[in-house]
Order: C-alpha cells, then structure tokens, then sequence
C-alpha cells in the first residue's frame, strides 16, 4: 500500500520535511575511549574518571582498540566503505563538561565512509516498499561529561563520568520526508547496533541520542536552512521533535522571517524546541588534527576478523525466516529485536517446526510475556523447554488447549513440559472406550439436543463436542473424538 | 677534598659507587649551593629532603650490596614542566600556581627509579613559551654569566629551559631535564656553556609532561659533557604505553658507545645556515667546528636545506595553533588558578580566569594558534604549514644521502642581556633559527660548548642526525667537545 | 582557501577581540588596541609561507614514522590512566561539593 507524502500544511500550500540525523551511539566497551576507566552506567560521581579524562596537565590519549574494532563492524553491517586510513581531530570548545576545552573526534577522515540503512515505509508490511537511507560516514568520537542544574542555587554540578566514554556518530544524508521514516530509521538503527553488539541501544541510558536536523521547503525547492535538536533520546521525541519544528518553521517562513541555522533544545514535557544559549560560538571549532595522535592505519587482518565476527543482520535473518514458510510479518516481529531473534535461533536449532514456532511464539509466548512484563531474555520459559512442549503438540501427546494449559504450569513453575504432563495427567488421550463410555452418558443426559440434531438441526454437533471434552477434562482427542461422536449421534 | 659539585654525572656515579663519598654527601653539597643560589631565581621548589632520601636509599642499598642503579648517588634538577607527585608543578604560570600533581611524569618517574633524586623544581619561560626565561610568572632567571666588559648586566640564561641551564652552569646540579618544543634544551645550554641534547621525537614519553606543542614537545637532558648526557638521557627515554606517540624501541648502550672517532662519516654543512647578520666570531667558531671535525676524522660536505627560511614561520603557526588547544584545559573548573568575578557567568569565569592566569607572551600564541586556525584559515595557514614541514623533512632526508650528520651554529647569538629583545617578539623568535627546522623534523639534535666571543660568554655548535641517532649525533659532539677544550665557567657572584 | 580579508595584513580590534573571545581571554579595548598591530605583524611574518609551493606535498602526519598503538579493552590496567581515584581527581580543584566539581550555573 502506498504511503501519502507526509507534508505540513500551511497557509501557503504544502510544505515538504527534509529529515537528517546525527545519531550518537555509545560504543560498548568495559573502558573508555582513550583512557582505563570504566564506562558502566550509574556509577557514583567522578568515580570513573581517570586523570586523562578529566583533562590532567600532561595526560594523552591511547585509543581503545575494541571501540575501533566495534565502529568498523558497525561500518561493515551497514555496507560501508572502511577507511584503512583515518584520523582522529580536535573540536576546540569551551564548556564545563568538556574538560580538554576540545572533543577528540573524526572530522577530515572519519573510520567509516558511505552506506546505507534500508526501512520498510509501511510498518505493516515489511516486505511492501522499501527506502534507503543514505549513511554519509560513521567516526569514532569521545562523549562528554555531564551538567547537573538543578543541584544548587547558583553552582552547576559537573560530573566526568561519561566524559571520554566512546561515542559512534552515524551520520545520515538528509534523505527522510516524516516522523514516521525518521522512527523507523532509528529503529533499525538500533536493531542493526544490537544485533552487531556494537551498541546496547539504551536510549534511556543515554547510549542513543540522536541530534535532529529538521528543514522544510515546497517541493521541487532547494533545501531550506536547517536547525539542529540536539540529543533527542527516544524515537517518540525525535518524532515530535520533528514534527514540532517542521511546523513552527512554515510558521516562522510563511509570516515572512527566516530560519536561521541554529542548535536547539527539545523539551520533554511541552513537546517543544527551543534556541541553545550555550553554544554560541557553535560555528567555529577549529578544528585540527589531534597531535597527540598519529593516523589510525588498519590491517587487512584486523578487518577479515571484524567481517568474520559479524552476526546474521536482521534484514537476512528475515529474509531466512521467510524462507521456511513464516510469514512476513511474523518474520519481521521476530527479528526486530536481536533477543527474540536469538531465542528464536535456539528453538529451530532444538528442531520445532518452524511455521507452528513462529505462530506459537509470535501469539502464545509473546503474550504471556506481556501479560507478565517480562522480556524475552528473562522468560520464564526457555527455547528448550518450548520445544519440547511444541513436539508434545506435534505428536499428539497435547491438544492445543492442553498445551495452553501446560504452557500456563510451565510459566509459573518452570518445569519441564513432559514432567508437568506426567505428574498433572494432561496427557492427551485417544482410548475409544473410555471416550464412547462418555459420549454414551452425554447422549442419555440430553435427550432434547440429540432430539433436534436428529431432526436436522447440525449445529449441534458442536454442543455435544463440547459436553464430551468438558467431561474428559479435556484430555480427548479432538479428531477421536468427532469421528465416535458423529457415528453415536447417527444412532 | 674536592667540592663535590664540581663533579658532573659520571664523576658522582664513579666515586658514588667506589665508596670515595656517600650519595649523601652529594646531595647536601648540591642542596647547599642551590640554597646560597637564590639570586639566579632558578628553582621554583626547592626538595632537599627528596635529594636526601633518594640519596639515603642509594647509600642503604650500596651498604646492602646491592647492584647500584645506573643514576644511584646522582641529585639531578627537574624542569617545571615535569609533574612531580606532591610537589608543586607550575609551568612557570599562574595559571597553576597551587597544583601539585598526584602523579608522576614518565620521565621523572624513570628517572627516580634509575636512582636519581630531585634537588628541586627549575624555572622556566611560561609553559615553554619563550626564549630567555623572561616569561616565566615567577620572575626571570639570571644567567650566572656575566659579560667581561666590567657591567653587571643581567644575561639571559635561555630559553625555555633557562632554570636548567642556569642551574646546571652554577653548578646548582651536575645535570637537569630540559624540554625542547624548538630549541629550548639546545639554545640555553648554549647560552650558558653546557651540554644539551634534544632526542628523535618519540625517544621520551610525553606523558606528564606539561604540553606545549604536542608534534614538537621531547624532553631531553642538560649537563656538564656529552658524556654525562648520554648517561641522563639513557635514563629518561623508552617506550611508554601512556604515550601513543611514544617509539616501541630499546634505548641503546649511548654512553657504552660513545666514541670521539668519526672516521667514516660525513658531514654536511647547510649552506642555508648562513644567514645575514651573523655574528664573525659565530661563522668563525662554525668553521673551527668544522675543523675539529675533519680532525676527528669526519669527511665534511656541503649539504643544501633550501626551506630553511621557512621553519620559522612553519614553527610560529604549528606551535601556537597546538598550544592554542593544549592549553584550552586551564579554564578553572578542577584545578589551578579560578578568578570569578562578581556575577560571572561560566564563559566570564573562563575569560577572566585565562586572562589573569596567562602572561602575555602565552596568550599571544593562544591568540596566533586561534586565529590561524579559526573559520576560513585553516588551509591558508595551518595546512600549508604543515604541507612546508613536509618539504623541510624531505631536505633533511635529501641530506642524508650526502651526509650522515650536520654542524651548524646552535644560537646566531651569545646570551643577551635580559630586557634587549623582550619588546620585539619576532627578534626573539630569530633566536630559534638553527634550532626550529630539526624540531620540525623531529630529529635528534644537540649542543656542545665551542669557545667564548669577545665578551667572554659561550657560544655554542649543533650537531643534527638522522631519526634514532642519537649516538652519532653524541660521538659527534664528544669529537668537537675533545678539540674544544671548553673549561670556562662563571665567577661566582650570587 | 586564502581569505580576502588577509589581504591589508592588518588585523583590526574587532579580530582581536573576536579571537580573544574564541580563545576565552578576557580583553579590554587597551589591550585589543595594543594586540592589534603586534598580531598583525606576527601573522605578515608568517605570511611568508605563502611564497612556498606545496602544490601535490601532503601536510606532515607524522614526524617520525610510526604507528598508532591502541590499549586493549581493559578497566583500571594501569592506575595511572584508570579510573576509581576521585579524591586525587578532586584535591586540587578550585570549588567542589559532593563529589561534584561546581562551576557557576549555566543555563543552557
Ligand atoms: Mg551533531
Ligand atoms: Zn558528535
């Protein structure tokens, strides 16, 4: 289906959205870019700061050749082109959480050049019309320490520990038209870092933040001049965040003023963005190559081992999935997340079938675990387990209400599914004298409905189903079942 | 009994380890002429007590049998660039005044453990800025020369190592650390008739070290002889992790294979060197250099350095535009000098505490390095520099195909008087001709005494090698040194 | 690219000041005045360079040929560049509370 151009309607016609976006990533590493200290989240203040990182007389930079290594799979998994030659520069600016008074960054000759991220455009239909969008280059920066504002009257709070953690700046072209393809960029940004373990996509933590540049013009114009909204952290924001800009920019253009190319701030709570004070000079940074560092040469060794270590990307896991039968939505629902894929993995590897899997996961496993907010990596019920409940199914040992009922012990009590069977007598059974010693009882005990059946009414047939399972304590087999039924009630 | 601080590195070392005095014995010889020596300004710290328990450590270990370290007994100065763990680090600058680092720079740190002991921390130009010690915040350091025309004129010892070769020179120390961004070890020892040597870039970690200029900075000795360089210098470098520039090289033997013998080798006069008014008795020591070389048995040949000329400014836009970021880090938030004026908002604080903790010839530079790389200059001035640092390399590798060395005037002056040239930074930076294209290179470089001009002061001849050779440039200046004879020290008049 | 404005080779106190700005150096109009023609001819100075032709010479990376090392992915390896030292971080710095450095608040 054929999306409509997402477009801002103003008093002078439509106006078209150009999108780019800036998305830091942090890098998962134990240390920090350039020095030995610690990176994990929630760690008291300035405990994991290291005199290089809170800017030392006479402190230097060694970079971390795991945040090298992970920057170029990120680049590979994307199709990128690495660069074997780069080089790291200085961004010169003052501010309280920037201790060097620079930011070692990639501006000239950045790790990774071109690639590209595909999205489906219609959510619903993942194998509908795909878009590209245009990754300008990848470069390994260090991130910032962080302000507190609200600590104390007149005094802000500085604290380094983020400050010279790794950062990837990924980079887009300007080649999204909608909050909508701006979020499902994000998304399969985030799912491609995950699947790569490049990045944990934490955006609450702050591992993704994504600096929006929003422009707006009237379609077949040039580009307009953009704003940039800095470190948007979920994808909901940077949709608002666009879609507030876009607006207040046709605003600002149609009563005849113009944009001016500035850095602005999104607030959380009105949805809004407004102008940054503190990064007036924003313009010149001065940037230079960092002389404390040579130029960062990579090996082809060290880039086969980075291609070698790359895992099955989830546009070709789907594409995998699809292959053995699973529908394509399922298939896209199953690997968005690199958890669920994995959980997934593991239950084909142990031998499910994998049309009946999907349908079971996708419907049974997906909605207990919501119904428990629980994720995926902490199911109470593991890919083994599920298995062997699947083939229990498969064999004819449960009915699909039986398995409902399994499924439920199993959430609660983690056992095993044959172990529950057994010790519970959920076993399925398909002993056609015990079923015909029943269905004989549920016949004398409704005279009237065998009565009507025989005198054409059929639907029936259903009632008295119902009525045998309901006394079996729905062990009997279906199928047995129907067949001894519909000779009984022939008479 | 001779006085000890007569006795330069090898000397101490020798006798320290013959029993002929205890290491204590040295240390409060030195501490007690560093503090009859207040009149030169060149300590910024005085640590006796650290001289001392180096000292005693090394008279304990002797009397324990153990294998004597290679500096064991040996009192050295440290340049204030160097941070010390728990003694006050400067740079010269206000902007620091209070700072005491709680660490230690690599190079101090090899240092201490080869045996050394610290008499104290020298003075120096602000953050290595300058060529007289006149940009020291904390006072000039006095020359302990002084001319034989009868005045008392206060001479500059150098620059920016100007506390060490003042220090050095009185024998305040047998031997100090010196940095040298472009001539900072090699113009003051020569201005103070002592031996200095600036190693290939790399040589000597960087870390802990307070930046100047980071493509440039090494850190390098300055003592009595060439001998005694090469000792000190052993100690100082290897390879440092800490440091990402730093050579994953083994320090060579350099005193083992010290050698006045220069058969086989030749080297190359830069005819670019000769520059418009220099002084005769510097052309005339120049060709005396030459002399003792050949009589070493050198081969000497003409070389050409044709972008010589452009060093200097390839320099004064490199140097600044690194020193403009090195020094972007002393804004007043975790350490140093903070003025907060009165309602002052962050970037106020920054300005005003900059302002005040800068001299004048530090934030000169800031302003140079900012300006030739602020919006739209960039290209014109840093990039071309650089692209110019190509070609001045590319001379000197040119060179080493004729040549295996190169002699040249260290300084195209003797020591001037303090105050002569401080109003015209250009003339100043002229100081640095013949040292800056090296630094550029970042080639191993040295300076040795030759003679004294007329008005009785040193002057001193560089020697330039190749990347790591640093042997052949100390066998090198250990011929000239031999010839030379130089013995001539100050009267003492502090 | 080379700038028009270089062209005169003076520098005038609206650069200076916009240079001591950039640089956070606080400046007084005397100061600019005094800068003005002591930068200006620094910079003529170093103008020279422009008579040097690079055309087709790569800018210096390294001086000396070398190579990048990288440290391994390893927390605290060597005190000296780990984390865990707060209160040595903190003993020299001008204003601190709570394990925090202070700086005048910023709006941002
Ligand atoms: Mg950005
Ligand atoms: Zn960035």
């Amino acid at each position: 289906m054929a999306e409509q151009a997402y477009m801002v309607e103003g008093a002078t016609g439509a106006w078209e959205v150009v999108i780019g976006l800036e998305v830091h990533a942090q890098v998962t590493s134990q240390a920090k870019l350039f020095s030995g200290a610690a990176t994990a989240f929630g760690a008291e203040p300035n405990t994991q700061v290291s005199l290089v990182d809170a800017a030392m007389p006479g402190m230097l930079p060694v970079p971390n050749a795991e945040c090298i290594r992970q920057a170029v799979r990120t680049g590979m998994a994307i199709g990128a082109t690495i660069n074997k030659w780069s080089r790291f520069d200085r961004k010169n600016y003052f501010y309280a959480d920037l201790p060097q008074g620079y930011q070692i960054s990639q501006l000239y000759h950045p790790l990774v050049g071109e690639g590209a991220i595909d999205i489906a455009l219609d959510e619903k239909d993942p194998d509908g019309s795909q878009k590209s969008i245009g990754v300008e280059r990848i470069h390994v920066e260090q991130d910032a320490g962080k302000l507190m504002h609200d600590q104390h009257p007149t005094r802000s709070y500085v604290d380094l520990n983020r400050s010279g953690v790794a950062l990837m700046e990924i980079v887009s072209r300007p080649d999204m038209r909608s909050p909508a393809e701006a979020g499902a960029y994000l998304r399969k940004l985030r799912s491609i870092l995950r699947y790569v373990g490049s990045c944990d996509g934490n955006m609450e933590e702050g591992s993704m933040r994504a600096d929006v540049n929003v422009s707006v013009r009237k379609p077949g114009d040039e580009l307009g001049t953009r704003t940039e909204t800095k470190n948007v952290n979920s994808v909901r924001f940077v949709m608002a965040a666009i879609e507030y800009e876009a607006r207040r920019q046709v605003e600002v253009l149609e009563s005849g003023g113009r944009i001016v190319q500035e850095t602005r701030l999104f607030n959380v709570e009105s949805g809004t963005t407004r102008s940054m004070r503190s990064k007036e000079d924003a313009h010149d940074y001065r940037y230079f190559p960092d002389p404390d560092l040579l130029p960062l040469e990579l090996e082809d060794a060290f880039l086969d081992d980075c291609l070698a270590s790359l895992p099955e990307l989830p546009d070709a896991k789907r594409r995998r999935y699809q292959a053995l039968g699973i529908s394509a939505y399922q298939a896209d629902v199953l690997t968005a997340e690199v958890e669920s894929a994995r959980w997934f993995d593991t239950l084909l590897d142990a031998g499910a079938e994998p049309v009946r899997a999907a349908n079971w996961v996708t419907s049974e496993l997906f909605g207990a675990l919501n119904r428990l907010g629980r994720s995926i990596v902490d199911s109470p019920v593991g890919p083994a387990q599920a298995a062997e409940l699947l083939a229990l199914v498969a064999d004819g040992t449960l009915s699909g209400s039986l398995a409902k009922q399994v499924f439920e012990v199993m959430l609660e009590t983690g056992d095993a599914p044959s172990k529950i069977v057994e010790e519970r007598g959920l076993k399925q059974t398909s002993d056609t004298g015990a079923i015909e010693a029943v269905i004989v009882e549920v016949i004398a005990k409704n005279p009237n409905q065998l009565g009507q059946y025989r005198g054409g009414k059929e639907t029936l047939f259903g009632f008295f189903v119902g009525q045998t399972m309901k006394a079996m304590g729905g062990k009997a087999n279906p199928a047995v079942v129907n067949e001894l039924l519909k000779k009984a009630l022939a008479g | 009994m001779t006085d000890l601080t007569d006795l330069g590195i090898a000397a101490i070392r020798d006798g320290f380890r013959a029993g002929d005095f205890t290491a204590r014995d040295v240390a409060a010889a030195f501490n007690a002429n560093i503090a009859a020596a207040d009149a030169l300004n060149a300590f910024l710290v005085k640590t006796p007590d650290h001289a001392l328990a180096a000292a005693d450590a090394a008279d304990a270990a002797r009397a324990a049998g153990d294998a004597p370290k290679p500096l064991a007994g040996v009192p050295i100065g440290m340049k204030d660039l160097f941070c010390t763990t728990g003694v006050a680090t400067t740079a010269a600058s206000h902007i620091l005044e209070g700072f005491v680092p709680p660490y230690e720079s690599t190079v101090s740190q090899n240092l201490w453990d080869a045996g050394a002991g610290m008499l104290g921390k020298l003075n120096m130009d602000q953050f290595a800025m300058g060529s007289s010690n006149e940009t020291s915040a904390f006072g000039n350091v006095i020359s302990p020369w002084r001319r034989n025309d009868g005045g008392n004129a206060a001479l500059a010892p150098g620059g920016s190592s100007g506390g060490s070769s003042s220090a050095v020179a009185a024998r305040l120390c047998p031997g100090a650390t010196g940095t040298d961004t472009g001539g900072s070890i090699r113009q003051p020892a020569a201005f103070t008739g002592i031996s200095g040597i600036k190693p290939t870039y790399g040589r000597c970690s960087r870390w802990g070290t307070i930046a100047f200029a980071s493509s440039l900075d090494q850190a390098g000795p300055m003592a009595r002889d060439v001998r005694d360089c090469a000792i000190m210098l052993g100690a100082m470098a290897g390879f440092d992790r800490k440091d990402a520039t730093s050579l994953h090289l083994d320090v060579p033997a350099w005193e083992a294979g010290l050698s006045a013998n220069l058969t086989g080798k030749r080297i190359g006069i830069p005819r670019e060197y000769r520059v418009d008014g220099m002084p005769a008795e510097i052309e005339a020591l120049w060709q005396q250099g030459i002399d003792w070389l050949r009589d070493a048995g050198a081969e000497i040949v003409e070389v050409s350095l044709p972008h010589t000329k452009y060093a200097l400014p390839a320099y004064y836009i490199i140097a600044p535009a690194e020193a403009s970021s090195n020094l972007a880090r002393y804004d007043g938030v975790r350490y140093g000098l903070r003025d907060l004026p009165e309602g002052a908002g962050l970037q106020d604080m920054y300005a005003a505490t900059r302002a005040d903790g800068f001299g004048d010839e530090v934030k000169r530079r800031i302003m140079i390095g900012t300006y030739v790389l602020s919006a739209g200059f960039y290209d014109a001035y840093y990039t071309q520099a650089q692209k110019v640092r190509t070609l001045i390399a590319r001379d000197f590798e040119r060179a080493w195909e004729q040549c295996d060395l190169l002699l040249t005037p260290t300084a195209p002056s003797a020591a001037f008087g303090l105050g002569e040239k401080s109003d015209d930074p250009i003339a100043m930076y002229l100081n640095d001709v013949f040292t800056v294209p090296s630094s550029l290179a970042g080639l191993p470089a040295m300076s040795v005494p030759g003679g004294l001009d007329h008005q009785g002061l040193p002057l001193g001849l560089q020697i330039i090698g190749r990347p790591l050779d640093e042997q052949g440039v100390l066998n090198a200046s250990l011929a000239i040194e031999e010839r030379a004879g130089f013995v001539a020290r100050p009267d003492r008049w502090w | 690219m080379r700038d028009a404005s270089r062209n005169g080779m003076s520098v005038d106190t609206a650069t200076v000041k916009k240079i001591a700005s950039l640089a956070r150096l606080a400046i007084t109009d005397e100061d600019a005045s005094r800068l003005a023609p002591e930068l200006g001819n620094i910079l003529h100075w170093i103008e020279q360079l422009e008579q040097v032709n690079t055309q087709g010479v790569e800018p210096m990376t390294a001086v000396i040929p070398n190579s990048l090392r990288l440290r391994d992915d390893v927390v605290n390896a060597d005190p000296l560049t780990g984390g865990g030292i707060r209160d040595l971080l903190m003993k020299n710095a001008p204003q601190a509370e709570h394990g925090f450095f202070t700086v005048p608040k910023v709006i941002e």
